[in-house]
């Protein structure tokens, strides 16, 4: 059994203690996979996160409170050793103590009236950018988007859990949505990839060389996956 | 300053990096360069076939690497040009008989005294490729207008990329055929250079001519003869020198009036 991550019911919530050793990405993954496991158990609930002495980024931060969001969890409070990530977390106003949020949940109650607050920065998600053309024998693997800036020539290799853009000649293997995300897409100014998959779908490049080559983007509809003009 | 160490190198095994590197060296030499080519393929050694310096070799670079002789002892001159000299490869031993530093150290050794220093490389990508490329301060990469060689050639420049010296590296297409790649059978000059995105230092034509000359072992610049393949060496020799020798010949003789003019319609509309 994974004890990496514990989940426990408190006054003000759910306290999620997450261990202080392995990758943060892998971490959060695992979080959603079990949020996502239990169905709309969590739905509504207020998550108080224990971080111990990891450090975290604003962004990383960020990231996670929008995967929580996205599935009905609120991201209360962080509880951290770690100056770095209570300031990461105050910049996000989130709150770094349980005691605290008793006596502002209060006041927040008292003015419910008054419209969550807009936040004007984005936090975006993790990916790789490349900005050279990939030649044959190359390989990048990602557990975000990958954009490549320059050609992936036949041969090249890109794995990636979510998206895939070649602003150039995309000839090599891609697979997109690698974990498993159907909705994961595959761009490129021309697209004649060797072989492409999203998800669990697989396809090739149909034989039609005379084509004056046009964007396209490639996606899984309809149970397969199809191209069509990127714009 | 001193000498250029040029590397040759090509990915796939017989698109003609030997017969390359030896008509380039005459090339270099008649130009009135002072050129040494060193031969690391040990193991299969041709260059010295080649060249037609075989029955001359008595110590060749693993012994020069694992101190049996002097660097000069084992340097075979070759008498027909006037500063050409050949370091041949071991023929007894393998590729892991010399390293890399071996190669850097050796290179560093002859600069003082030559204005290019060409190193024949193996085919593929280990051990004997990293030798080839250790010293190199440029890099020319031989391929043949056909999709393997052309797969390979890739490879070969993602990884002189990946070495992070961020050494010049450029393209020689070698026996290009005019009327295949006119009928469309052959891969164009300009098909290879889309998908390489490499410079282009020379086309060599296809000819017969070089297959007797590697057997008689009398390379093809030798003599100054009339062949198109010695010519397009010649002139990828002066280009090397820094003249500036336009390339195209191949590519201007492909298709007529009609088809240059249909080829100017489909690039305007582009």
């Amino acid at each position: 059994m994974d004890d990496s991550i514990t989940l426990k019911g408190i006054k003000e919530g759910l306290l999620v203690t997450v261990k202080p050793d392995g990758r943060w990405s892998d971490l959060t993954g695992r979080l959603i996979t079990l949020i996502d496991g239990q169905g709309s158990f969590f739905r509504g609930a207020q998550v108080t996160l224990s971080l111990g002495p990891r450090e975290l980024r604003r962004h990383e931060l960020a990231n996670v409170r929008k995967q929580l969001e996205e599935r009905g969890v609120i991201l209360k409070a962080v509880l951290s050793d770690s100056d770095a990530t209570l300031d990461a977390a105050r910049k996000l106003e989130l709150r770094t103590t349980l005691h605290v949020t008793e006596l502002v949940e209060e006041q927040s109650e008292a003015l419910e009236l008054r419209p969550p607050p807009i936040d004007p920065e984005e936090y975006g998600s993790p990916g790789v950018m490349v900005k050279r053309t990939l030649r044959n024998g190359r390989t990048i693997h990602s557990d975000g988007h990958v954009v490549v800036v320059g050609d992936v020539n036949a041969g090249a290799v890109i794995v990636a859990e979510g998206d895939i853009i070649v602003w150039g000649r995309l000839r090599g293997i891609v697979h997109a949505g690698a974990g498993g995300d159907e909705s994961a897409v595959v761009c490129a100014l021309h697209l004649a990839p060797t072989q492409l998959r999203i998800a669990g779908y697989i396809t090739i490049s149909p034989d039609d060389k005379q084509r004056k080559p046009r964007p396209e983007k490639a996606l899984v509809r309809n149970g397969r996956i199809e191209a069509v003009a990127w714009e | 300053m001193g000498a250029r160490v040029i590397t040759i190198t090509s990915g796939k095994g017989g698109v003609g990096k030997t017969t390359a590197t030896a008509n380039l060296a005459v090339a270099l030499a008649n130009l009135g360069k002072k050129v040494v080519c060193i031969d690391a393929d040990i193991g299969l050694r041709n260059l010295d076939v080649v060249m037609g310096l075989e029955n001359r070799i008595v110590y060749d670079l693993v012994d020069v690497v694992e101190g049996r002789c002097k660097l000069r002892q084992a340097m075979i001159k070759d008498k027909r040009v006037p500063d050409l000299y050949l370091l041949p490869a071991a023929q007894t031993r393998d590729k892991t008989a010399v390293s890399p530093q071996d190669m850097i150290a050796l290179a560093n050794q002859l600069r003082g005294d030559y204005d290019y220093i060409l190193i024949d490389s193996p085919a593929g990508i280990e051990w004997g490729f990293r030798n080839a490329l250790a010293p190199a301060d440029e890099v020319i990469i031989i391929t043949n207008p056909e999709a393997p060689a052309v797969r390979d050639a890739d490879r070969i420049i993602g990884l002189v990329e990946a070495e992070g010296r961020k050494i010049p590296t450029s393209l020689v297409i070698n026996r290009a055929k005019p009327d295949m790649i006119r009928r469309g059978d052959m891969l164009s000059v300009n098909d290879v250079l889309d998908i390489l995105s490499t410079p282009l230092l020379g086309v060599i034509p296809d000819d017969e001519q070089i297959i007797v000359s590697s057997n008689r072992g009398s390379p093809l610049t030798l003599d100054n003869q009339k062949s198109p393949a010695s010519e397009a060496i010649r002139d990828i020799a002066r280009r090397i020198t820094g003249a500036k020798v336009p390339i195209g010949e191949l590519e201007r003789k492909k298709g007529g009036l009609f088809r240059r003019l249909a080829r100017l319609f489909r690039r305007s509309r582009a």
